[in-house]
């Protein structure tokens, strides 16, 4: 997999668990939404405990354990499957400041919706990341100056610069 | 000077007629086409595959269709100016064959255009303040609009200035533009619905409350496609400070649990019947108590900037009936037809609003040569403050004309072939473009409509049998509107053949109900025929100035397909 973030590709310094791998002391460790209950229980506070989850996960589902996480990874079954878009509004609304992953085949042209609803990293096959290399990332996150939404993050507000404009 | 006075000082020879880019949208169209551009070059070179390039196309309205690529223009509520007529022209000329379809939802295809074109006839349209941004696709669609906006006597508010809100609201919108499936939003602010706004996933309409605040009415989970429904209301009252986090709310519950696991299942008018309406309802109740409403709070002083753009054009102050059109009209039987049929009142005494029918007696519903297009631009810098609008049935609508003026601009659209004084009678026909153009349809429509209007070619005999609504699908996904026509036609195909269903007493207005279906499909031979009975029956049971529909609902269905069954056993074979 690769791993993209602010228009780069990155090492991951995080590590996915294997469903039959021990948890580890220590760390920066994936587990599945399966197994977050139990990490959450045996891990000590020197491991950093992340969790990946399916697109249709409830919120009340990672509530309680979102202070405790540093990532939580959104899997995207399909580029085309806009769940995962919501799902990451919601957890930022619910105050998770940890990193968010968006992770699948999530296309170059999708990094502004991705970051402007709240991921600050994708994660996708290498065979994609092969096609579609960093410029091609870069030049999505940068294709629009500003956007027309309010309230999500990444680019300026059009909104916000016309009442700007109109009160100088 | 305000603001407005300030836009209209720095445009002394046109009035204000419709929105205008300021430096943010003209630099988002661009920035648009550049990505564009950028997809296709990369489509090119392979760094996208099909399967990925599909929906950034689909969003940029282009299409593969059954012969080539089809690319699809927002016409935003309708509302076109002169200049953007003749580009819309030139762009036929330049990149096509010379023509172009006006569409049900305020949009112009092309039918001809080549992949490596498209980007270039993006840049044309930007050029005049015009796009094709999300005219397809699984994203929030052209915003469409009540095309008598602004002139219409029966009007609570201009419903446009909301839809060029929405429009901008629903641009690239970061979250939703990967919904489970296509997603329409209709507008209206007048006391009859000319838009449709009881079949589309959304729609809204202006009300007042008994305090005398505006707000909406919001209606989901309407549409048609393979399995019709009539919307139904989420929000009776929904103040407009709180319209965008109201309808954000909507959306989010949409693309959490609108069903993904079946296409034909994925509009928000299956999840609406499948759970209820008060459950959804009540979902979007608890998201909208959720989130941060304050950042989607109405701004005034922007509503109020985009309003300004739909202010009144200068009209004149004339008497409320003209001298000049009544002496027209005994001079001129054609045009007296013409003015009797075609011509709507206008909220402004001496004016009028001229529907220009682009359903000629055995022509292509919709279709303009890039010819008429100019002498339609024309005729709206001449009469009409250079404005034109698009109506979901397919025509075009001078909006501000003189009754003064009515008769010369009669001879002008006569001579372009564009007199045909059909609006709303039986041979205004809605149709979709069918097997002739359409990757996804069964049947033939545009034939069947042309069968249709020759049939009753006899313009004295339309007349008589007034306004009639007949809408035509090539194919069970609709965009003929047929569930909603008076009279409803569907082409499926039926063991190598074509099969015509038809149904009777659809309503698209606020009184909408779906079609039912009249019994067995009919050939495409006899659908005239079937047509020309059923109108027969309704002109013989009809009571003073009752209207089809209004027949059928008196009636009842069963005497309709009786009353064909007894003229099967007469001959004809149905």
């Amino acid at each position: 997999m690769a791993l993209i973030s602010d228009g780069s590709f990155i090492e991951d310094d995080w590590r996915r668990l294997a469903e039959e791998e021990a948890l580890p002391k220590a760390g920066k460790v994936i587990v599945s939404l399966a197994r977050l209950q139990h990490a959450l229980e045996v891990l000590g506070t020197e491991s950093t405990l992340g969790v990946i989850v399916p697109n249709t996960t409830e919120l009340s589902a990672l509530i309680e354990a979102l202070p405790r996480l540093e990532l939580v990874s959104i899997s995207f079954p399909a580029f085309s499957d806009g769940r995962g878009f919501s799902l990451a509004r919601l957890l930022r609304r619910a105050g998770f400041r940890g990193e968010l992953r968006a992770s699948g085949r999530l296309v170059a042209d999708q990094y502004s919706h991705a970051v402007g609803c709240g991921f600050d990293k994708i994660e996708i096959p290498d065979e994609l990341a092969e096609r579609q290399g960093e410029e091609q990332w870069r030049a999505a996150l940068n294709a629009y100056a500003m956007s027309y939404q309010r309230g999500y993050p990444g680019r300026g507000s059009i909104l916000e610069a016309r009442r700007r404009a109109a009160r100088p | 000077m305000t603001a407005v006075d300030l836009r209209v000082a720095q445009r002394p020879n046109a009035p204000l007629t419709t929105y205008r880019y300021d430096e943010y949208d003209a630099a988002f169209v661009r920035e648009r086409v550049a990505e564009f551009r950028e997809q296709v070059r990369r489509r090119l070179s392979g760094a996208l595959t099909e399967e990925e390039f599909r929906p950034f196309r689909l969003m940029n309205g282009l299409y593969l269709q059954l012969h080539a690529y089809m690319l699809r223009v927002a016409i935003p509520y309708g509302t076109l100016t002169a200049r953007q007529m003749r580009r819309l022209a030139d762009i036929a000329d330049k990149w096509d064959k010379g023509y172009g379809h006006f569409t049900t939802r305020q949009n112009l295809q092309y039918n001809w255009p080549k992949l490596v074109d498209t980007p270039d006839i993006l840049e044309a349209l930007a050029d005049v303040e015009m796009h094709a941004i999300q005219t397809s696709g699984n994203c929030i669609r052209n915003v469409t609009a009540d095309h008598f906006a602004g002139v219409a006597p029966d009007e609570i508010e201009d419903p446009r200035p909301t839809a060029e809100f929405l429009r901008q609201w629903s641009s690239l919108h970061p979250e939703f533009s990967f919904l489970p499936r296509k997603f329409k939003i209709a507008v209206t602010g007048a006391e009859h619905d000319r838009a449709a706004i009881m079949v589309h996933d959304i729609g809204l309409r202006i009300v007042r409350n008994a305090a005398g605040e505006t707000g909406y009415q919001v209606v989901v989970g309407g549409g048609l496609g393979r399995s019709p429904f009539v919307g139904k209301v989420v929000g009776d009252f929904v103040p407009r400070h709180d319209l965008l986090a109201f309808l954000e709310a909507i959306m989010r519950v949409y693309n959490r649990f609108g069903r993904r696991d079946n296409k034909y299942k994925a509009r928000i008018k299956i999840l609406v019947h499948e759970k209820g309406i008060d459950d959804i309802r009540a979902d979007v109740e608890a998201e909208f108590a959720a989130m941060d409403r304050s950042v989607f709070a109405h701004d005034p002083e922007e509503f109020e900037r985009v309003a300004g753009f739909f202010a009144p054009p200068p009209y004149e102050t004339l008497p409320r009936d003209s001298q000049m059109l009544r002496a027209a009209k005994l001079e001129t039987p054609a045009f007296a037809n013409f003015a009797d049929v075609n011509v709507s009142a206008h909220k402004i005494p001496g004016y009028a609003i001229v529907t220009v029918s682009l359903k000629p007696i055995g022509g292509v519903p919709g279709d303009a040569t890039s010819d008429q297009m100019r002498v339609l631009a024309d005729a709206s810098e001449r009469f009409g403050f250079g404005e034109l609008r698009v109506s979901h049935e397919q025509n075009i609508i001078l909006p501000h004309v003189k009754q003064d003026d009515l008769f010369a601009l009669w001879l002008m659209l006569d001579a372009a072939g564009l007199a045909t004084a059909n609006a709303g009678l039986v041979s205004d026909i809605i149709a979709c473009p069918g097997m002739d153009y359409c990757s996804l349809a069964t049947a033939r429509s545009i034939p069947i409509a042309q069968a249709i209007s020759k049939r009753f070619a006899d313009m004295s005999r339309q007349r008589r049998i007034g306004k009639l609504g007949i809408k035509i699908s090539g194919c069970i996904n609709a965009c003929g509107h047929h569930h909603v026509g008076a009279i409803g036609i569907l082409g499926l195909e039926k063991k190598g053949q074509e099969s015509y269903q038809i149904t009777l007493g659809g309503d698209p207005t606020f009184s909408a109900s779906i079609g039912e279906i009249l019994g067995p499909g009919v050939t495409s031979e006899q659908v005239p025929d079937v047509i020309e009975h059923l109108v027969d029956f309704y002109l013989a049971e009809r009571e003073e100035g009752e209207a089809f529909i209004d027949t059928w609902r008196r009636i009842g269905h069963a005497r309709f397909k009786d009353a064909l069954r007894r003229e099967g056993e007469d001959g004809a074979d149905i």
